[in-house]
């Protein structure tokens, strides 16, 4: 027998869906709204929810204090280029641990994974060093490789498991049909492959554009992308609420309206297979 | 032409013999059915001729010629899948012209032999659709056709038809048969379907534990059975197999009898038992007769009105001149 579900209880989920949902975001919205306040609405107390004298000058100051396009460019190179990076290096390592696994296959996804689990900044220092040493502190490329190396854990394991849910007798029909192993890759593999990749290169796009940690300690001036540009405004010399809301704002919409737009193909991916 | 010829071939996964050495001929023309319990080896023998998976020793040649380290594309086989296997994001169309392409075959070629071949297969219709759009029998013939564009020197099925129900697969059953028949092309068919194999096959090869135990026409098998295995193997339901003292009277270890060669009679009989379960086919009827002092139940076929009833007494005596026997080895007595 089909669960039934009354009208009340439906109702009721979701209104706590809906709470949850808002909890979530309120910060980002409180962050939204803020930008748009003098400083001192910003800190009134009580709080202003929408009641305020709605401004853009926060966002004209903070445009004509830094240069916004830099630090954007910098965040799409860095987030865009180890994506890109990491997906070339991943598809193969993927490819072959899917369809031609050792016995040792497993092991090196667990120790791939465990990688992820090392607190970061224990790391910190030797990779400081080395980057002192290979003259690529405040580089994009080293913060492209960097984060690359940080997210490619991730990608194979994503990669790897939409290969796996091609079935292998489809490849071994395509070397029958008399495929070599690049057409076999390029007619039949990829083509079935693709909202799985797609959804990889999304999320990593997601995480490498809010990763801090690396971005903040490896880079000064040249490099810094916008996390170091939000970061710049939390001075401890004075209260710019209304500022530092305006600098995180801009540095969110670009990922925010692109998290937007892919959502459905981002939950098509991270949910492939389960729901078949 | 398609004459494919294994010569001592072996195969080892690990520390594991799935295929003992093993000889095999299958000429030109021919078709052969691979049949056997589940884990015999017959799928991977398959898949050995198909060059999916490497011999660990021995040759295979294809025509005469040595195909044994030949990549599969290359060895001019064909091959339908369990699963079909038609690659989903393509229409019925590409998927059957897909070998073609592969061939690099000129487009208004492919055109006219993908029409062809869907023509032959009632898929003339469905050509523009996709896989995911089609039935189980039809996404079998697309299988079949992206097989037969290609005029191999041989198919090879693995279980093609064990994802249909059970209407569909008797239909799809005569339909290979069909194509056989007018393409003569040689044909590799393998199941674990006694029936199937019975009702398809030019020839069978009966495995087990990657072991030939028999190869022969279907009746060869049927009639004169090697040892205990594929006499128990080949025929539905299976051959009645009596060991003990009623077995000594016939000089044997063991006797087999088949359920159809033993009258039934309320009155007397060879053996006496008590009747079990009956099952009712409409033309035939299968009883289970129990407690005949013989072993294990005894399968008996009479026709479709028997009078029969559970726990009636019931008097069985076998047909003198059809009874096999097999000595303590399982082989058969001439």
């Amino acid at each position: 027998m089909a669960r039934s579900v009354t009208n009340q209880r439906k109702a009721l989920n979701t209104a706590l869906a809906w709470a949850v949902g808002l909890l979530i975001f309120f910060p980002i919205l409180w962050t939204i709204l803020t930008s748009f306040k003098t400083e001192a609405q910003a800190i009134a107390s009580p709080p202003i929810f929408l009641n305020f004298d709605w401004t853009l000058e926060n966002y004209a100051v903070v445009q004509e204090r830094s240069n916004y396009m830099r630090f954007l460019w910098n965040s799409v190179i860095i987030a865009g280029g180890s994506t890109l990076l990491g997906v070339i290096i991943a598809v193969p390592a993927a490819w072959s641990m899917a369809f031609v696994p050792s016995r040792r296959t497993k092991d090196i996804l667990m120790w791939m994974l465990s990688t992820k689990m090392l607190p970061a900044v224990g790391v910190l220092y030797p990779i400081y060093l080395i980057f002192i040493r290979l003259g690529i502190l405040d580089t994009r490329i080293g913060l492209v490789v960097v984060i690359m190396l940080i997210n490619l854990p991730i990608i194979v394991w994503m990669l790897y498991t939409y290969f796996k849910e091609i079935p292998g007798e489809i490849l071994e029909a395509a070397r029958m049909d008399g495929a070599t192993l690049k057409e076999e890759i390029i007619y039949v593999l990829t083509p079935m492959a693709v909202p799985g990749i797609a959804s990889t290169i999304l999320l990593n796009i997601i995480l490498a554009w809010n990763e801090a940690f690396w971005t903040l300690n490896l880079t000064a001036a040249k490099a810094a992308p916008l996390t170091a540009f939000i970061a710049s405004y939390s001075s401890p010399e004075g209260l710019f609420y209304a500022k530092l809301s305006a600098a995180s704002t801009m540095a969110i919409a670009p990922i925010l309206i692109l998290g937007w737009f892919s959502q459905k193909q981002l939950v098509r991916g991270l949910t492939f297979g389960a729901v078949k | 032409m398609g004459r494919i010829t294994l010569d001592k071939v072996t195969k080892r996964f690990g520390d594991v013999e799935v295929i003992p050495p093993l000889d095999l001929t299958i000429d030109d023309g021919e078709f052969t059915v691979f049949v056997g319990p589940s884990g015999c080896g017959k799928s991977t023998l398959l898949r050995l001729i198909a060059g999916l998976e490497d011999v660990s020793s021995g040759q295979i040649r294809i025509d005469r010629e040595d195909a044994t380290n030949v990549p599969p594309a290359k060895r001019g086989l064909a091959m339908v899948f369990q699963s079909y296997a038609l690659y989903p994001h393509m229409s019925v169309r590409k998927n059957i012209a897909f070998p073609l392409r592969m061939a690099k075959m000129d487009q208004a070629e492919i055109n006219k032999r993908v029409e062809g071949a869907a023509a032959v297969l009632n898929l003339t219709d469905y050509l523009d659709r996709r896989p995911g759009q089609l039935s189980g029998g039809q996404r079998q013939r697309v299988a079949i056709g992206r097989a037969i564009v290609r005029e191999p020197a041989a198919f090879l099925f693995d279980e093609p038809l064990s994802n249909l129900d059970a209407a569909l697969r008797v239909g799809m059953r005569l339909e290979i048969s069909e194509l056989h028949k007018r393409l003569e092309t040689t044909m590799i068919y393998v199941t674990h379907d006694q029936v199937e194999a019975m009702t398809m096959a030019d020839k069978i090869v009966v495995l087990r534990k990657g072991n030939i135990e028999q190869v022969g026409s279907p009746l060869e098998l049927y009639q004169t059975p090697r040892n205990t295995f594929v006499a128990g193997f080949i025929g539905s339901p299976k051959m009645n197999l009596i060991e003990g003292p009623e077995a000594a009277k016939y000089d044997a270890h063991t006797i087999g009898i088949r359920p159809e060669h033993i009258k039934a009679s309320a009155e007397a009989g060879a053996w006496e038992g008590r009747v079990g379960v009956s099952e009712h086919l409409g033309s035939d009827t299968f009883l289970h007769i129990h407690d005949t002092g013989l072993g294990e139940a005894i399968t008996v076929r009479m026709n479709g009105e028997v009078d029969f009833k559970y726990g009636d007494r019931i008097f069985l005596t076998p047909r003198a001149d059809v009874i096999h026997r097999f000595d303590d080895q399982g082989l058969r007595i001439a």
